[in-house]
């Protein structure tokens, strides 16, 4: 009981606040419930199949041959996995790291998983289609260029601003997600 | 003869009959755009339907369902292992997925199309890309319905580069899921990837805006 309490403390403190939000503004009243509404619907939508992947994926695959495709020695193929791995998911940037803790605690390298991410945040195949579409294959296109660009700059950018000992204990905290 | 009037509509019933003519013209071209608005523009924050976003979804419960099967078909015990660790992980962060869905419900509340619009046109300039991206930062809006938004926008005279930065932060910047990146990758590394992504953003905003104008 107590655990529940404070585990979802904040939450009460967040749904409270909430709830002070559509009191004082009436005008957002409507528009925060749909959205509210339509968010949930999309969590409900997108977290089972996710989740059930990732328990399947902690079951079956072994450590050793997650580490040997996207360990710290796969090198460019492990890159590339990493960024069709993120490429191809579906569903929103929160759905990914459910997927990266299970990759960190199958042994994925750092860098791996910071390309995972910013694939899976960026350049997902399906929405590229959609985005060519509704703003012009250039805009699309263009983006696509110049985020292959950034992904990697900006996980290589965190990989050497993160001490190894912090990357060690963000490991840790992973496995035992699941 | 010495006209008593500059101008026509100087004239009190000639003015008074423009004036009235005037407010006809407001008045209809008022009511077009605001039908314009309900009919045309896909607005951010209204609920949008979710025909687009079906074969995605359609597609990832297709894949988890015959791993599912083929797994339970191989080994039921490890099979309800991977079930109850799905559950195990679902529940460890639900404390913080419920956080996120109240926090977008209300920055999609207060920043719409409309506000949008209000501050990325063509004119706007640094400060518009600024703000452009930082509405982009803080919402989260599936890409189904953030793409037509911005296309509309780009319509309405937005500048290329401004909605380039909302789209681009859009997708890599996630200020209210940080509760929820923050429980996977602590605090330094969520806030040292966001803080990274929106300064990238900026710079992909201008490499997008200058591809599209070539």
């Amino acid at each position: 009981m107590n655990t529940i309490v404070r585990r979802y403390g904040f939450v009460l403190a967040v749904a409270f606040l909430f709830a002070i939000f559509l009191a004082t503004w009436p005008l957002y009243q409507h528009k925060a419930t749909g959205m509210l509404l339509f968010q949930a619907e999309t969590m409900l939508l997108v977290i089972p199949p996710i989740f059930i992947l990732l328990g399947l994926l902690d079951v079956w695959v072994p450590r050793e041959q997650m580490m040997r495709f996207m360990g710290s020695g796969s090198g460019a193929k492990g890159v590339l996995l990493a960024f069709l791995f993120g490429s191809f998911a579906a569903g929103p940037l929160y759905g990914a790291f459910p997927v990266a803790a299970v990759l960190m605690k199958k042994g994925a390298s750092f860098t791996n998983i910071l390309i995972f991410i910013g694939a899976w945040s960026t350049t997902k195949l399906p929405m590229l289609l959609f985005e060519s579409a509704a703003l012009g294959p250039r805009f699309a296109l263009a983006r696509l260029a110049i985020d292959i660009v950034g992904i990697a700059l900006i996980a290589v950018a965190i990989k050497a601003a993160i001490s190894p000992k912090e990357v060690d204990a963000l490991y840790a905290k992973a496995a035992k997600m699941l | 003869m010495m006209t008593k009037y500059l101008c026509p509509w100087q004239d009190p019933f000639c003015g008074l009959f423009l004036r009235a003519q005037l407010k006809v013209c407001k008045g209809l071209c008022r009511q077009s755009l605001s039908r314009l608005a309900l009919e045309k523009e896909p607005n951010l924050s209204s609920v949008p339907d979710r025909k687009l976003e079906k074969m995605d979804t359609f597609i990832l419960y297709a894949v988890a369902g015959l791993c599912l099967l083929a797994s339970f078909l191989k080994n039921r015990g490890k099979t309800s292992l991977a079930l109850r660790k799905a559950y195990k992980a679902f529940e460890g962060i639900l404390p913080q997925l419920l956080v996120v869905l109240m926090l977008v419900s209300v920055a999609l509340a207060v920043l719409d199309t409309s506000t949008v619009s209000l501050v990325i046109g063509k004119d706007s300039g640094v400060f518009g890309v600024l703000i452009a991206a930082l509405i982009g930062a803080i919402t989260l809006i599936p890409g189904f319905v953030a793409f037509p938004a911005a296309a509309a926008l780009l319509h309405n005279e937005a500048g290329t580069v401004q909605i380039a930065a909302f789209v681009s932060t859009l997708m890599m910047v996630g200020v209210v899921t940080l509760p929820l990146e923050m429980q996977y990758f602590g605090k330094r590394t969520a806030l040292l990837r966001n803080g990274a992504a929106f300064l990238f953003s900026l710079v992909a905003a201008v490499f997008v805006g200058w591809v599209v104008g070539l």
